[in-house]
């Protein structure tokens, strides 16, 4: 049955021929908030990596110079470093545990719903609190040793990644149990009428069926630990500092870290901050596109 | 109701917009901004500034941040500011070109001493000490007398070694040790790789910012260091974990606190007396010993925002010259910072400023904070840190605490200046 058209409906022409018209106007506000919030800033950003300043008003234009000193900067160098291997330990183990633990808790079991708010609550702690709390609990275990969580920069890293993994493997869970409570039931019942074993399940309907959350959640962990500031700073704010190769070298500083301790050096070093800044951005931006890409392919197109 | 809601929104949008477009309007009697550095003056200066207000028809606005934030809020909010904070040479290498020069400025002609002022290369005042801070060590003198020892006992490095072992050794039996916790974690750490540091920099007679140093006195560091952790219930292995030195010592479980003349408010509130009190220098072994009185410096300089309309700067010089003249405001103003080196100023009722000035006066000269000269301070210092735990821990030689002094004070000197 033909529907008459209603002159006054929202999809009349009457209506959306000035919406249309004056759409823009509706953007405005938005786009201004954004270009003062964003872009500016960021545009400045990207001009104040190219200069000399202590305030951004008395900024002196120098050129290459503050990204040449970037590159010849050891503790710059460990940090990206650092800030790598973090990643990938991190990656790996979030993933990986979340996913398990949103498997466990997707099955029939008693007080799931329970175990699920347990394992999220540790997402709700403020990082330079955790970091604060879990050098107690390193610092603890380690005095048995005798020895102290800044002695070995191994201490410091592998804490690292154990915080980090504790805090964010519940939120990771989180949408991993959305992934999998969206598998299609009629999917899994065809698997178990044609005998298919509970591994081939998983690793033939139940993975990429759940491939998109996958993506979220590798994409979610891999910019969270390259942006990883507050839970570095408290944990063990860059300790132990070593003198290696006439060089010093705080052993445990990852990239947002060293970003900040380097603005704070003197002014010169201000367009320094912002030269790692802007190759940090770049570097986060590169990587979060290229695994958005890849793992996008392996979805299962619904 | 929904469209009054609306109307309301967007009434506070647009007000919104205009807010950041509007200036305070500036007459010629100019106003005054004050960045204040010392959150503990806060509430006194902010009830100062109002009187003023009240009598001279001036506006002074006081804003006070941190110590951590200090210099972010001072680089954002420089081109209102008009009296501000610069805390040794090297921030006064970053803020010169925002520093008016006071040489002869009203306020200049109030001080008693230049010792504590800022000078740039040229030899322009630039920034004026404004109160001034000793440290030593604090020593409850009853729990000495309980260990049957008095004040008097310790006159050098070797009485104060014999006092400080003694009392070690009978802890148990007296309940109490020889030193606090020395810890090293960042809420502590300051006090050894800041303030102790000052000792062998200031024999090795650093007076300025030196691109070397050898470390030859480094030797005196050590003395101090062995027995600040031979001689205390912590264990050396763990002294970056948590401790809190001041409490042990409120709650007396040890004699001896290294620390300086502004502890004294805390000291007080938690219960402990000026008969119980003292403050003595830190002996460390060094030839003359015996002839030294406490450190003593400040990192609180005032400095007029040379970029400030000539009547904001006026205003600012009057504004400082009344508080440190004025009869009421000054009472106030040595009340909440202690030792202040100004003329018209009445005397502090600090216990361990007027223990530093009975030195002075007994002949003995001051240690200068020969550390305030430490390039890229901060860096500077994790790195002696990491070495002195390392070295307390037993896992590292004190060679290791000497390259972190001497090589890193040079690497250090070459990331500010390179």
């Amino acid at each position: 049955m033909a529907k008459k058209p209603d002159p006054a409906g929202l999809n009349s022409r009457l209506l959306r021929k000035p919406i249309q018209r004056f759409g823009w106007l509706f953007l405005l506000p938005t786009f201004i908030a954004f270009c003062i919030g964003f872009i500016w800033p960021f545009m400045q950003g990207i001009y104040l990596s190219f200069c000399k300043f202590n305030v951004p008003s008395d900024a002196k234009f120098i050129g290459w110079e503050n990204y040449v000193k970037v590159f010849k900067d050891a503790g710059f160098m460990n940090a990206f470093k650092n800030t790598t291997v973090f990643a990938v330990a991190s990656i790996i183990l979030i993933n990986v545990v979340a996913f398990m633990l949103a498997y466990a808790l997707t099955q029939k079991m008693r007080f799931a719903n329970i175990f699920r708010t347990v394992f999220f609550m540790p997402n709700l702690i403020g990082g330079v609190v955790l970091g604060y709390i879990w050098s107690l609990i390193f610092d603890g275990i380690l005095a048995a040793y005798s020895t102290y969580l800044t002695a070995d920069p191994t201490y410091g890293m592998v804490g690292l990644v154990i915080l980090v993994a504790w805090q964010q493997i519940g939120y990771m869970m989180i949408i991993y149990i959305a992934g999998l409570q969206a598998v299609p039931e009629d999917m899994l019942e065809a698997a178990k009428i044609d005998g298919a074993t509970g591994r081939q399940t998983l690793l033939r309907v139940i993975i990429p069926n759940v491939m998109p959350s996958i993506t979220i959640c590798t994409f979610l962990t891999l910019t969270n630990s390259f942006k990883l500031f507050d839970q570095n700073l408290a944990l063990t704010g860059g300790m132990p500092s070593l003198m290696i190769d006439g060089a010093k070298i705080n052993t445990t500083e990852l990239l947002a870290l060293n970003i900040y301790s380097t603005y704070n050096i003197s002014k010169n070093y201000h367009g320094v901050a912002q030269a790692k800044a802007v190759i940090f951005f770049l570097l986060v931006a590169v990587l979060a596109i290229a695994q958005q890409t890849l793992t996008k392919r392996k979805e299962v197109q619904q | 109701m929904k469209k009054t809601i609306a109307l309301l929104l967007a009434c506070l949008l647009i007000v919104g917009m205009f807010a950041g477009c509007t200036q305070a309007e500036t007459d010629e009697k100019g106003s005054v901004y004050y960045l204040n550095f010392k959150p503990e003056f806060n509430d006194a200066l902010t009830e100062l500034a109002a009187k003023y207000t009240a009598k001279t028809g001036i506006e002074v606005k006081i804003v006070t941040a941190a110590s951590g934030d200090y210099n972010n809020t001072l680089t954002s909010n420089i081109k209102d500011v008009t009296i501000f904070n610069i805390g040794n040479a090297a921030a006064l290498a970053d803020w010169d070109e925002y520093a008016l020069d006071l040489t002869d400025s009203a306020i200049a002609k109030e001080l008693t001493t230049n010792d504590f002022n800022l000078y740039n290369a040229d030899g322009e005042l630039k920034a004026i000490g404004n109160c001034y801070e000793s440290f030593g060590i604090i020593v409850n003198t009853k729990l000495l007398g309980d260990a049957g020892y008095e004040l008097s006992d310790i006159t050098d490095y070797a009485s104060l070694k014999t006092v400080v072992e003694d009392i070690h050794a009978r802890a148990a039996e007296l309940g109490f040790d020889a030193f606090t916790t020395s810890g090293l974690q960042d809420s502590s750490s300051w006090r050894f790789s800041g303030h102790l540091a000052t000792l062998p920099l200031h024999y090795e007679g650093v007076k300025s910012a030196v691109a070397t140093i050898t470390g030859e006195k480094l030797d005196l560091f050590k003395n101090v260091w062995d027995l600040y952790i031979n001689n205390a219930a912590a264990d050396p292995t763990t002294l970056t974990g948590e401790s809190d030195a001041a409490a042990e010592f409120k709650a007396g479980k040890a004699v001896f606190y290294q620390n300086g003349t502004w502890e004294y408010a805390g000291l007080k509130e938690a219960g402990m007396t000026d008969d119980q009190l003292a403050m003595i220098p830190i002996y460390c072994g060094a030839e003359n010993d015996a002839k030294s009185a406490l450190c003593s410096g400040t990192e609180n300089c005032w400095a007029i925002n040379a970029k400030a309309s000539k009547a904001d700067q006026k205003a600012s010089i009057d504004f400082l010259v009344w508080l440190v003249t004025d009869a009421e405001a000054s009472r106030v103003y040595v009340d909440q910072l202690g030792a202040v080196p100004f003329k018209n100023c009445p005397a502090s009722s600090n216990k361990f400023v007027a223990d530093g000035n009975a030195m002075l006066a007994a002949g003995k000269t001051s240690i200068s904070w020969a550390f305030n000269y430490t390039p890229n301070v901060d860096a500077w210092r994790a790195t002696v840190v990491t070495a002195l735990a390392a070295y307390s821990a037993g896992t590292a030689e004190w060679s290791t605490v000497v390259e972190a002094f001497v090589d890193g004070w040079a690497y250090e000197y070459g990331v500010v200046n390179g």
